[in-house]
């Protein structure tokens, strides 16, 4: 058995229309121009169903969200697939999108959640709050970190 | 509302972080439901914040508007723009590239609606087990038909990243016409798959018609009720999802209005505040707001139209229009059938762009006299969009007039639900789950946006909550 890096994929979504809420697409726009190796890219309004396509493609996903009420300036966890999905709106959490994944795909990718904390949601407009800018820089230095640290890792599947 | 039986019912303002589908129930002193309302979350200060921005920034941050279709917005506020700069006519490349999109959005959207948001109610019926009845449910049962909603979704998603060149805040309609066309290596990637595309869209139709003839006779007044419908149409009367004029018929097909001029559309159409919802309530003028209201979307535009131009849809058409004997269908659940024949047609219109070299041209923008006033109406997924703009010397919006899909479907909404509650409430002042089902998928028939463009970690839950004739809370529940 030969065995390669992991691939990791890093989806960060939100409405960058609607300041805070833009986090997401800020951190995936700061890591895509860091050009790492086995690092895929993809930013979005929100989650999709279609996702579960391209993260099959993958070792490792990674969604990056802002959040309102979590700790400052972020939290990381793990996440697992989980297959309650409502279907009453056309969202789709990143658990859900996992468990679409694996449904569909057979993928085993394993999944992370990154929330970044905003403040400001309410409002149309196109920038961060500063709290959140501060909140963002440090989320940036800590996936940083952990996608050279993942990379490093081996594809023992 | 006043009434010695029945007491007003005071809606709270819902939050604006998530967008939330709220349904209020009120009874009367028998327990049988009196009114039924839908309250949607609707972004008004939209329309203010947009105003000192330069016209051309308009076609990137209307997207702000809506994260589940911002490009219909992206492409109505072009076209506005298009007035605007005095684009009368666009290159056939801008033209194309622009539908393009346009079809690949639609096909994505309709797709996600059928294939992950209502077959489960198609396939499984209203009341199986609501921990089957979802999209994993679909998975377990039918793993290839909800792999094929993802791809062909993904099909349409990666169309609109080749023509609007990103996905958020897509920059490829500019005024005048677009920033881009469709590279030979682009088109190919597409073409590879297209005629899978077709088989699998015409599968999907064939499924919601099944559904809708075997079942014709328990939905036919599923919350159903007769209405009159709008959509813009092509010059010879076809179905055109990118560009006509106004027509508007009544429940019986006859003409209220026909190839309206875009631009003088507040002529026809006016719009009402009501001081229970944020929405507005658009109607036809020569009709009153009393009884002026009407529908759009996939129904409105297969009823409103003379025939479609591509020959498969057409086909359907013909035979989902022989259900009522070539009158308008009114039937509030034939909306799933109407939405899988615009897939249809919008597969196949994609794919006779796909053979169309125009798309390889390079001639991408004309400009021409300058005007002050400026709309830009499209179908939407969901129906009719008006954006409607007014412009200063100092290139600064001055006037911004939105009415959107889910707005003008707004009283029909709240009809259907209304006659979802009547019909099927236990007659004990209690929300069951068979209720709360039904109200469901009335609603999703019409694919409303409950969404906002915003959302953050959380879910978007439609809750109902039920008040009895005092106006006290008795039941609540949500999904």
């Amino acid at each position: 058995m030969t065995s390669s890096p992991k691939k990791v994929l890093l989806i960060g979504f939100g409405n960058p229309g609607r300041l805070d809420d833009g986090l997401g697409p800020a951190l995936a726009e700061a890591i895509e121009n860091l050009n790492l190796l086995g690092v895929t890219v993809d930013s979005d309004y929100q989650l999709t169903v279609e996702d579960a396509s391209q993260i099959s493609e993958h070792n490792v996903v990674i969604f990056a969200d802002a959040s309102t009420n979590c700790d400052e300036p972020y939290i990381f966890r793990e996440i697992k697939p989980k297959t309650d999905i409502s279907f009453s709106s056309h969202s789709i959490s990143p658990e859900n999108v996992l468990g679409l994944s694996e449904e569909l795909f057979a993928a085993k990718t394993q999944g992370f959640v990154l929330e970044i904390r905003g403040y400001d949601f309410n409002e149309f407009g196109q920038k961060l709050s500063s709290k959140a800018q501060d909140n963002l820089i440090d989320a940036v230095e800590f996936v940083k970190a952990k996608l050279v640290e993942l990379t490093k890792e081996n594809d023992k599947s | 509302m006043s009434n010695e039986n029945l007491k007003r019912v005071v809606i709270e303002p819902v939050t604006r972080v998530e967008g939330h589908g709220k349904v209020s129930l009120l009874l009367d002193k028998d327990n049988q439901v009196k009114q039924a309302r839908l309250h949607i979350v609707e972004f008004r200060g939209f329309e203010r914040f947009i105003q000192g921005r330069p016209y051309w920034e308009a076609p990137v941050i209307v997207q702000r508007l809506c994260g589940i279709c911002p490009v219909s917005h992206h492409l109505a506020a072009a076209k506005a723009m298009d007035v605007i700069v005095g684009a009368d006519k666009l290159t056939p490349t801008a033209e194309k590239m622009r539908r393009l999109m346009h079809y690949g959005q639609t096909f994505q959207s309709h797709v996600l609606h059928f294939f992950h948001l209502c077959s489960p109610d198609l396939l499984f019926g209203f009341d199986a087990d609501p921990a089957i009845r979802n999209v994993i449910g679909i998975i377990k049962k039918y793993p290839e038909l909800a792999k094929q909603g993802v791809l062909m979704r993904k099909y349409g998603q990666e169309i609109i990243k080749a023509t609007a060149g990103k996905k958020i805040h897509g920059t490829g309609a500019i005024p005048g016409g677009v920033n881009k066309n469709l590279s030979i290596e682009e088109r190919d990637v597409f073409l590879k798959d297209i005629e899978q595309m077709v088989e699998w869209a015409k599968g999907a139709l064939k499924i919601a018609k099944d559904y809708t003839v075997e079942n014709l006779d328990s939905i036919a007044s599923f919350g159903s009720f007769d209405s009159s419908h709008l959509s813009i149409v092509r010059e010879d009367g076809a179905l055109d999802l990118y560009n006509g004029g106004l027509r508007a018929i009544t429940k019986d097909g006859e003409k209220i209005f026909d190839h309206f001029n875009n631009q003088k559309y507040h002529e026809q159409i006016a719009e009402e505040v009501k001081s229970w919802s944020y929405m507005k309530f658009p109607f036809i003028k020569s009709i009153g707001p009393e009884n002026g209201w009407y529908r759009v979307g996939p129904l409105a535009r297969i009823n409103a139209c003379d025939f479609i131009d591509t020959p498969l849809a057409e086909a359907e058409r013909a035979e989902f229009m022989a259900i009522t004997e070539g009158k308008p269908n009114n039937i509030t659940m034939a909306y799933h059938w109407t939405r899988m024949i615009e897939t249809l047609h919008s597969i196949e219109k994609i794919r006779d762009l796909l053979n169309d070299e125009d798309l390889q041209g390079t001639d991408l923008v004309v400009k021409g006299k300058r005007r002050e006033e400026g709309v830009g109406i499209i179908e939407a997924p969901r129906g009719t969009l008006f954006h409607h703009y007014k412009v200063d010397e100092k290139d600064q919006i001055t006037m911004c007039n939105l009415i959107v899909s889910t707005t003008s479907n707004n009283i029909p909404m709240n009809t259907a639900v209304e006659r979802v509650a009547q019909e099927y409430i236990s007659g004990k002042p209690e929300i069951t789950e068979g209720l709360l089902n039904r109200i469901e998928v009335a609603i999703r028939a019409y694919d409303p946006c409950l969404s906002c463009a915003t959302h953050a970690m959380g879910q978007m839950p439609l809750i109902v909550s039920m008040f009895d004739y005092e106006g006290k809370l008795i039941d609540k529940k949500a999904k």
